[in-house]
């Protein structure tokens, strides 16, 4: 059986890098990981960056390269958000892992095998605020003998007497070339060919995040077969094509709110995503060179507020609606305080 | 069987509309290494059958053996074990669940119970070709954070033995972490003539005679939703046959209800009940609405909803501060505890508020100046927001309400003085 289920993981997993040397872009990371490989010395660690730029990988990678498929499962706590990490967990599961003392560093079967454990908690930024609390005495007493990894989209949600025990990583968003190597491997691999110009489209829809580019490209070659266009990967991407977000701006200068309103229908009938909109609507308003400052500041603001409300769960219909009033009243210079507010 | 279940299209290579999309789902579960799938899209717009059609598509007509279960967790949380209900809808090869049932726990279905599911192998056997088991996970756009976040790992760890297909109406309210992990397939609401086209084919498999327009009309009138659409068309054939061309599509009646509260909204606001001096309303009716309060706050059964004693002092605030936002407009006061009623109605009836409050704002919109349509929008986003904040929905419906109807009636003293 196990040949076939080699062979159904998807792509950004079949490509996730084994060895932290194959980690793109992440140099001042991987220097210290290096290091530690060789003097099997190592700080606790704080991986911070948006989705998709190798954190989880990086952790992973050094950890088994640290201790070798033997050890790693005695040696090696992972726990992330499908893991219950109340405090309770961390009062007994977390602390009485970093608690048992190992033998002493001694290489082992060619791996560095230090004399401490880890412990990864990865997606760190869900855990509460008393759990984290928890661990800070855990990670003091056991420092000997334990390292922490941390893992986390935002280094805001990270107390700052965990954050401050830690060396931290930025882990940035992979640049075109990067991502463009990378992705020129997967298709070597995979015997597919892309130009030039498909694969820096493919690093712009994926904004840095290569595990969506490479689902991207899994998802095209699957439908487009070998050579695949741009115009495939827009359609996989779903991004919004710019005619629909340059109607809904159209109908902004127009002035006239039931057109504006068919716009907006017509965009939630189509299932475009209200916060891709957005986004798009603010790169047209801050690129047009017809409005005036003050005219942008008001559009920006309202923008900004309406994302907002959107994470907060604010339906889709109404917030696009409210935004595109908006946008209309400061594009047509229409006051902006409303005359019948109480 | 209802036509909407009974013209479902039950594989990808006969599907009515999306043949685009369903043709693109046929290549991508070609091999066994397809990633997960996040479907989205308004409601009614096929992306249920597009899954069902892509099950049997993987797995055979084993996929459509399916049998419901309801079925009690016991999860252990530390110190005290929680108990969750959930009902999945299995065959042999999938599970399918709707995991924001839990509401507030919901992160526990996914960290006990998905993740048990993730990592079981499915049983293969000798003729089986998939090597994983799906899950289909419903209004994953409903899920709290915590709960999507808990799904992350999940995703990656066990992804040799399962696969996710995710469903939800909007795309921005599913983090983007979890989008970055599926390949994210848009299902867009049909246009009206492939509603038409839709309608004409189970008109000819019925043997009915369309006249000509009328399932035009039908179309025109279900805002694109299909299923809608299907709904009405099967209403009419009830209502009366054979059709005739003048024949009225009955609308929803929730709907019409909404409609009724609106013209009673828009009633009461001649100019000249406004001629009661402000503040001595205002006096008049202070003692009432206080009278009032502490009578919900004793008798413990605003709306019949059963309050706890303790609760009593949340709910007494909670209201006070509605309706000291209410006293300021005291003559609406009356009026809004006869529509009160009404947006209850509709509540009790499992009509969703933000529902409610958009068709509110719907037949506002056709009734008012443009002048006051940017306003009337501003409120109802404004409310809806809050209503996501604040636990009781009626409260940010009826403040809605109080709103439009303070703007309303300043806006006529202003045009008629
Ligand atoms: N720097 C990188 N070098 C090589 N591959 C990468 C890199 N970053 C991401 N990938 C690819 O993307 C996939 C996901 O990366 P990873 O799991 O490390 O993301 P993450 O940073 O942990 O994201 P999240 O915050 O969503 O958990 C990997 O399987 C790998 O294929
Ligand atoms: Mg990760």
């Amino acid at each position: 059986m196990a040949p076939v289920l080699q062979s159904s993981q998807p792509w950004v997993e079949k490509y996730r890098p084994k060895q932290v040397k194959d980690v793109a872009h992440q140099d001042e990371v991987i220097r210290v990981l290096n290091n530690t490989l060789e003097t099997a010395d190592c700080p606790h660690m704080l991986f911070y960056g948006p989705p998709g730029t190798g954190k989880t990988t990086t952790a992973l990678a050094i950890a088994h390269q640290l201790y070798g498929p033997e050890l790693y499962k005695s040696r090696v706590l992972e726990l992330n958000a499908s893991d219950d990490r109340g405090i309770n967990v961390v009062r007994t599961k977390i602390k009485d892992f970093a608690s048992v003392a190992v033998a002493s560093g001694q290489r082992q079967g060619g791996y560095p095998c230090p004399p401490y454990k880890i412990i990864v908690l990865d997606e760190a930024d869900s855990m509460t605020e008393d759990a984290q609390n928890a661990l800070r005495r855990t990670m003091e007493t056991y420092s000997k003998i334990t390292r922490f990894f941390f893992i986390c989209n935002y280094i805001s949600r990270i107390i700052e007497p965990l954050a401050s025990r830690c060396a931290k990583f930025r882990f940035k968003p992979l640049p075109q070339e990067v991502m463009g190597s990378r992705i020129s491997y997967i298709c070597k691999e995979e015997g597919l060919n892309l130009d030039d110009e498909v694969l820096s489209t493919l690093s712009v829809i994926s904004q840095g995040d290569l595990r969506r580019a490479i689902t991207y490209l899994q998802g095209a070659a699957r439908l487009y077969g070998s050579s695949i266009s741009c115009k495939d990967l827009i359609n996989v991407s779903g991004v919004i094509p710019p005619e629909a977000s340059e109607a809904l701006f159209f109908a902004c200068k127009s002035g006239n709110f039931d057109l504006a309103n068919k716009e907006v229908s017509n965009i939630i009938a189509e299932g475009y995503p209200v916060s891709q909109m957005l986004d798009q609507l603010l790169d047209m308003v801050v690129e047009a060179d017809d409005i005036s400052d003050e005219q942008k500041a008001r559009i920006c603001q309202k923008l900004a507020e309406a994302d907002k409300c959107l994470i907060d769960g604010a339906d889709e219909y109404l917030q696009l609606l409210d935004v595109t009033s908006n946008t209309m009243r400061a594009l047509c210079n229409m006051p902006e305080d409303f005359t019948y507010e109480a | 069987m209802l036509w909407v279940d009974k013209y479902r299209p039950k594989s990808l290579d006969n599907m009515n509309v999306h043949e685009d999309i369903a043709e693109n789902l046929k290549k991508l579960v070609s091999e066994q290494d397809c990633p997960h799938l996040l479907f989205y899209g308004p409601s009614g717009s096929g992306k249920k059958t597009l899954i069902m059609a892509l099950l049997r598509q993987m797995f055979g007509s084993s996929s459509e053996k399916v049998k419901v279960e309801n079925k009690a967790w016991k999860i252990d949380a530390g110190s005290r074990t929680i108990e969750i209900e959930l009902t999945t809808l299995s065959s042999t090869n999938h599970v399918e669940m709707n995991p924001s049932d839990a509401g507030f726990q919901d992160r526990y279905i996914v960290q006990e119970i998905i993740k048990e599911m993730a990592k079981n192998r499915p049983l293969v056997d000798a003729k089986g070709k998939r090597g994983f088991k799906v899950l289909v996970l419903n209004e994953v756009d409903k899920l709290s954070r915590e709960a999507q976040h808990s799904l992350r790992r999940t995703m990656e760890k066990y992804s040799s033995s399962c696969r996710l297909i995710l469903c939800c109406n909007s795309s921005s309210k599913v983090t983007e972490a979890i989008r970055s992990r599926c390949l994210n397939v848009r299902v867009n609401a049909p246009k009206e003539d492939q509603i038409v086209n839709v309608l004409e084919f189970i008109g000819k498999k019925e043997g009915l005679q369309l006249p000509v327009g009328f399932a035009a009309r039908i179309a025109e009138k279900s805002n694109r939703s299909l299923r809608r659409a299907i709904l009405s068309f099967e209403t009419c054939r009830v209502q009366q046959y054979p059709f005739t061309s003048n024949q009225a599509i009955p609308p929803m009646d929730w709907e019409e209800y909404v409609s009724e509260i609106v013209s009673d909204i828009m009633k009461e606001q001649s100019p000249k009940r406004f001629a009661y001096s402000y503040t001595s309303c205002l006096c008049e009716n202070f003692t009432f609405i206080i009278r009032k309060i502490i009578y919900i706050s004793h008798c413990g059964d605003y709306f019949n909803f059963g309050y706890q004693p303790d609760t009593h002092s949340i709910l007494f605030l909670e209201v006070l501060v509605v309706h000291r936002l209410l006293c300021i407009f005291c003559i609406v006061l009356c009026r809004l505890f006869q529509v009160r009623g009404k947006i209850y109605e509709l509540l009790t009836n499992c009509i969703p508020p933000e529902i409610v409050l958009k068709r509110l704002l719907y037949e506002l919109l056709r009734k008012l100046d443009d002048e006051l349509k940017h306003e009337v929008c501003h409120w109802a986003a404004y409310y809806e927001h809050r209503m996501h904040l604040g636990q009781k929905a009626i409260f940010h419906l009826e403040a809605f309400i109080a709103k439009f109807m303070s703007i309303y009636k300043s806006f006529l003293i202003a045009t008629f003085g």
